[in-house]
C-alpha cells in the first residue's frame, strides 16, 4: 500500500487532519504517518479527554473512510469482538428442510452434511467490528476503544488481527484482509496492557497539549472567544494542570469552559469570575477548594520545591 | 546509521525498558521511511516503535538526547547543528555556527539581564540562548575531570545566581504594576509565578542539556550514557532517592494507585462465586421437581482488608514511610478502613489528619508538622513505639486488622521488646514488616528486624516503588 498511500510525509498529515478540524502536533502526524507506511495498528495511550477517540474519528473523516467501531468493555468476548454464528436463523434454515423433504436428518447422511455446509455458509455468519473491517471492500478505520478495560483473555483475540490482519474462523478458515485497514486502540492506562499487544503497535503518548496548541485548538473550536482571552484561558489551565489535583481539566472541559465565559460576556478573566466558573474545569470539591486557595494565595508562590 | 540505532537500543536496555527485537526492526523500518532529516520527527519515530510505556518516555528522552545530538553534524549540514530546544512545544531550534567565534563575547552583567528578560518572557530561544551563553561562561567544562553533569550544573548555577534572579522577580510581580495604584488580581499573580517556576526549572534543564553535550563531544555517547544512567522511577531507591527523583516518583504513585486499585477491585469482582447456596438450590429444585438442577451460590463477601499502618518517621527512613502510607491511603477505598499511626520514639495516631485534609500529600505534610513523635530524645527506639503504641492502640485492633510496620528496626541499641510485637500479633490479622533496607544490611550494627521477625506474617525488603506496589498487591 506504500505506493498508493495517501500520506506523502507527516506535514501531509498534519495538514488532512487539520483539514478536519483536528490539530496535531508533530508528534501524533509522524506517527500516524509511520502508521500507514509500516501498516501497523497504533495504541494511543493517555489521560482522558486529550483526543485519543477524536484522532481515530477525525483520521476517517480526513481519509474519507468509513469508521468501524469496538467499544471495549469487561466481559466482551469472542462473539462481539469478532463473529458469531447467527442460530435462530441456523434453526429455521433446518426446520424448513425438514418440512419441504418430511425427512428426519437421521435418515440420510449425506443430506446432514449438505444442511451442514449450507448453515455454516456465509449467509448465517454475523460480522462483528473486527471481522467487518477485515473484510471490508471500502477503505475503512477500525477504532478499539478503551481496550484497557477487557480481560487479558479477551485481548488475545485481538493479537492475530493486529499482526496479521486476519481472523480465523473454524467452519470457515482463515479470513485474510482485502485491505489494510487503519487500526487505532485507545488506553486509559487503567492496567498495564500485555507485552505482546504493546510489541504489535505504534505506540502514542497523547498528553496535555502544549499552551501554544491548546490555544490553537480554543481559537478553532470556539472562535467567538477572542486571541486575547484565549490566551488567558490556556494560562489558567496550564496553571492547573500543574497543581496536584485528583483530576487534571482536560481539553474538553477547556472548550466547555471557553464556551461558558463566552456566553457570560466575560471579557479579561480575574481571580472572582474564574473561582466562581471553577466547577466547569474541576470535578472533585478538594481541587476546586485546592484552586482557588491557589488563585487566591496572598504571597507568591514557593519556586523550587 | 545502523551502528547508532544498535548502540541506542543497547543503552535502552541498559536503562531498563524492555526492547523486543522485533521492535528494533520496527524502528530501523521507521527510521527509513521517516529519513533523517528531522530530528523531532526521528525521535517520535523512534519513540513510537521502541517506548511503549509512558513511565519510560523520560529515559528514551535521556538517551535520546545523548545519542542524537551533535553525533549527526559533521556528515550532515555544513554548520547547522540539531539541537533540541525542549521549548513551548520543542520547536527545533537551528543555531547557525553555533562553534563558530562570531558570538561576541558577553558580560556576566549582561547575561544576568538576559536570563531575566527569559525568565519573564518564557521565549524557548531567548532562554536556551542565555542557557548556552550561561555554560560557556561559567561551567568551564573539562572533558579529563572526573566528574559528571551534576558538578557543572551546581557551578554554573551558582555563577548565574539563577535563585537569586528568579526571587527577585517574584518580588516584582508584586510591585506596581498599574499606573493608578491599584494592587494585581490574585489570578494573575499566581499564574505569573507558576510561569517563572516552570521557566526557571526549564533554563536549569537546558543548562543541564547544553553541559550532556558538550561532555558527549568529549567523551562520546556510550561513556556518557553509562555515567549518567539512572534507574527508572520504580527501581529508584528510596533510602537514597534525591529531592528530583523524589518529585519524579510522588508523580509516579497516582498513576501507580490506579492501576493498582482497578486491579485489585477487578480480582475481587472475578470472584463471582462464592459457597453453595443451600437453602436457594433447593428452592429452586422445586421446579423441576425436587432434583437439583441448578445450584445456586451465596455471593461472595467482599473481603476488604483493615489496614492500621505504624510508620518510623525519623530521618533515616521518612521518605519512605511517607510514600506507602501515600500509596496505602490513595487506594484506601480498597480497604474497609485504614488507620495510621507514626512515630519516632513517642507514638501518636494521624488517621484523624488524612480525614481533615484536602489531600494525602497535604496530610503528609501536616502529620511532618504537628505529630507528636519523640517521647525523649528524637531518635528512633522501637520497643518503647511499640509499647506506647500497644497501650494506647492496642485494644483497637481486631482479627481483621492488618498491622503493617514501616521502618528499619534500627533502634540505636535501645531494647527491642519484641515481645510486645508477639501480643500485638495475637490481637490483629496478621503484622507485616516492610524494610526500607536491603536485605544484606540486615542484622548488622543496630539493626534489630530479626527479633521481630519471628512474629511477623512476613517481612518484606521493600526499597523501591516496584517492590512496595508487590507488596500491596499481595496484601489486598
Amino acid at each position: 500500500m506504500s505506493e498508493n498511500s495517501p500520506f506523502n510525509d507527516p506535514a501531509n498529515v498534519k495538514e488532512a487532519l487539520s483539514g478536519v478540524g483536528y490539530l496535531a502536533d508533530d508528534e501524533i502526524a509522524t506517527v500516524v504517518y509511520l502508521a500507514e507506511r509500516l501498516q501497523k495498528p497504533i495504541l494511543v495511550e493517555g489521560p482522558a479527554g486529550t483526543g485519543k477517540t477524536e484522532l481515530a474519528k477525525s483520521l476517517a473523516t480526513a481519509l474519507s473512510s468509513r469508521l468501524i467501531r469496538l467499544q471495549c468493555y469487561e466481559g466482551l468476548d469472542e462473539s462481539k469482538v469478532l463473529y458469531e454464528w447467527n442460530y435462530r436463523k441456523q434453526l429455521l434454515r433446518i426446520q424448513v428442510e425438514r418440512n419441504e423433504k418430511e425427512l428426519t436428518i437421521a435418515d440420510d447422511a449425506s443430506n446432514w452434511r449438505r444442511i451442514e455446509d449450507d448453515i455454516f455458509s456465509e449467509e448465517f455468519l454475523l460480522e462483528r467490528p473486527v471481522l467487518e473491517a477485515i473484510r471490508a471492500k471500502d477503505p475503512v478505520v477500525l477504532l478499539i476503544d478503551e481496550v484497557d478495560r477487557v480481560e487479558v483473555e479477551t485481548e488475545a483475540l485481538l493479537l492475530e488481527v493486529l499482526s496479521e490482519y486476519q481472523v480465523s474462523i473454524a467452519e470457515l478458515g482463515t479470513v485474510r484482509a482485502t485491505q489494510i485497514p487503519l487500526v487505532i486502540l485507545t488506553s486509559n492506562g487503567t492496567r498495564e496492557l500485555s507485552e505482546a499487544l504493546k510489541r504489535r503497535c505504534l505506540y502514542l503518548y497523547l498528553d496535555y497539549p502544549s499552551q501554544e496548541r491548546e490555544r490553537e485548538i480554543v481559537l478553532t473550536k470556539v472562535p467567538e472567544i477572542g486571541e486575547h482571552l484565549a490566551d488567558e484561558v490556556v494560562r489558567v489551565i496550564s496553571m492547573l494542570r500543574s497543581l496536584d489535583l485528583q483530576k487534571h481539566p482536560s481539553i474538553s472541559e477547556t472548550l466547555d469552559w471557553a464556551r461558558t465565559l463566552v456566553v457570560l460576556g466575560v471579557e479579561h478573566l480575574d481571580a472572582s469570575t474564574t473561582a466562581t466558573t471553577l466547577n466547569i474545569l474541576l470535578k472533585y470539591r478538594d481541587d476546586i477548594d485546592k484552586a482557588q486557595r491557589e488563585i487566591a494565595r496572598v504571597s507568591p508562590a514557593p519556586v523550587i520545591n | 546509521m545502523l551502528d547508532v540505532l544498535t548502540g541506542f537500543v543497547g543503552e535502552l536496555r541498559a536503562s531498563g525498558l524492555p526492547v523486543s527485537v522485533t521492535e528494533a526492526i520496527d524502528a530501523a523500518e521507521a527510521v527509513t521511511s521517516i529519513g533523517l532529516d528531522d530530528r523531532r520527527a526521528l525521535r517520535s519515530a523512534l519513540s513510537a516503535t521502541l517506548v511503549k510505556s509512558p513511565e519510560h518516555r523520560g529515559a528514551f528522552l535521556r538517551v535520546f538526547d545523548l545519542y542524537f545530538s551533535l553525533r549527526m553534524a559533521p556528515g550532515g549540514h555544513d554548520d547547522e547543528i540539531w539541537i533540541a530546544g525542549e521549548g513551548i512545544d520543542g520547536d527545533e531550534i537551528f543555531v547557525p555556527g553555533r562553534q563558530g567565534s562570531e558570538r561576541q563575547a558577553t558580560s556576566p552583567q549582561e547575561l544576568r539581564e538576559a536570563v531575566r528578560r527569559a525568565l519573564s518572557t518564557g521565549d524557548a530561544q531567548s532562554l536556551f540562548e542565555s542557557a548556552m551563553t550561561a555554560v560557556e561562561l561559567f561551567g568551564a567544562v573539562e572533558a579529563e575531570r572526573p566528574v559528571g553533569v551534576a558538578y557543572y550544573l551546581h557551578k554554573t548555577l551558582r555563577a548565574l545566581d539563577l535563585a537569586g534572579i528568579l526571587e527577585q522577580l517574584l518580588a516584582e510581580i508584586d510591585g506596581p504594576v498599574t499606573a493608578d495604584g491599584s494592587t494585581i488580581d490574585p489570578l494573575e499573580r499566581s499564574m505569573r509565578s507558576r510561569e517563572l517556576a516552570s521557566n526557571g526549572d526549564l533554563l536549569q534543564e537546558m543548562i543541564s542539556d547544553e553541559i550532556a553535550r558538550k561532555l558527549v563531544d568529549a567523551r562520546g555517547a556510550g561513556a556518557m550514557a553509562k555515567s549518567m544512567r539512572r534507574p527508572l522511577v520504580e527501581d529508584i531507591d528510596f533510602m537514597h532517592a534525591s529531592a528530583d527523583d523524589l518529585a519524579q516518583m510522588r508523580r509516579a504513585i497516582y498513576p501507580l494507585a490506579r492501576i493498582l486499585a482497578a486491579r485489585l477491585a477487578r480480582r475481587r469482582r472475578g470472584r463471582r462465586r462464592g459457597q453453595l447456596d443451600v437453602r436457594a438450590t433447593i428452592r429452586r429444585s422445586l421446579s423441576s421437581g425436587g432434583v437439583p438442577l441448578e445450584p445456586q451460590f451465596k455471593h461472595p463477601h467482599p473481603n476488604r482488608p483493615e489496614i492500621f499502618v505504624l510508620a518510623d518517621v525519623s530521618g533515616s527512613v521518612s521518605s519512605f514511610a511517607r510514600f506507602t502510607v501515600h500509596l496505602v491511603y490513595a487506594i484506601s477505598e480498597q480497604f474497609s478502613k485504614v488507620r495510621s499511626a507514626v512515630f519516632i520514639d513517642g507514638v501518636d495516631e494521624v488517621t484523624a489528619i488524612f480525614q481533615r485534609a484536602a489531600s494525602i500529600s497535604e496530610a503528609i505534610a501536616e502529620v511532618g508538622e504537628k505529630a507528636d513523635v519523640v517521647d525523649a530524645h528524637g531518635h528512633s527506639n522501637y520497643g518503647n513505639a511499640l509499647r506506647l503504641f500497644e497501650q494506647r492502640y492496642g485494644s483497637t485492633l481486631t482479627k481483621k486488622t492488618n498491622l503493617i510496620v514501616l521502618g528499619d528496626a534500627r533502634s540505636n541499641y535501645h531494647a527491642g521488646e519484641p515481645e510486645v510485637l508477639r501480643s500485638l500479633r495475637r490481637r490483629a490479622h496478621r503484622v507485616f514488616w516492610l524494610n526500607p533496607e536491603p536485605r544484606s544490611y540486615w542484622g548488622t550494627g543496630d539493626s534489630i528486624i530479626g527479633e521481630y521477625a519471628p512474629y511477623c506474617d512476613g517481612v518484606f525488603e521493600c526499597r523501591t516503588l516496584r517492590q512496595l506496589k508487590e507488596f500491596v498487591d499481595h496484601l489486598a
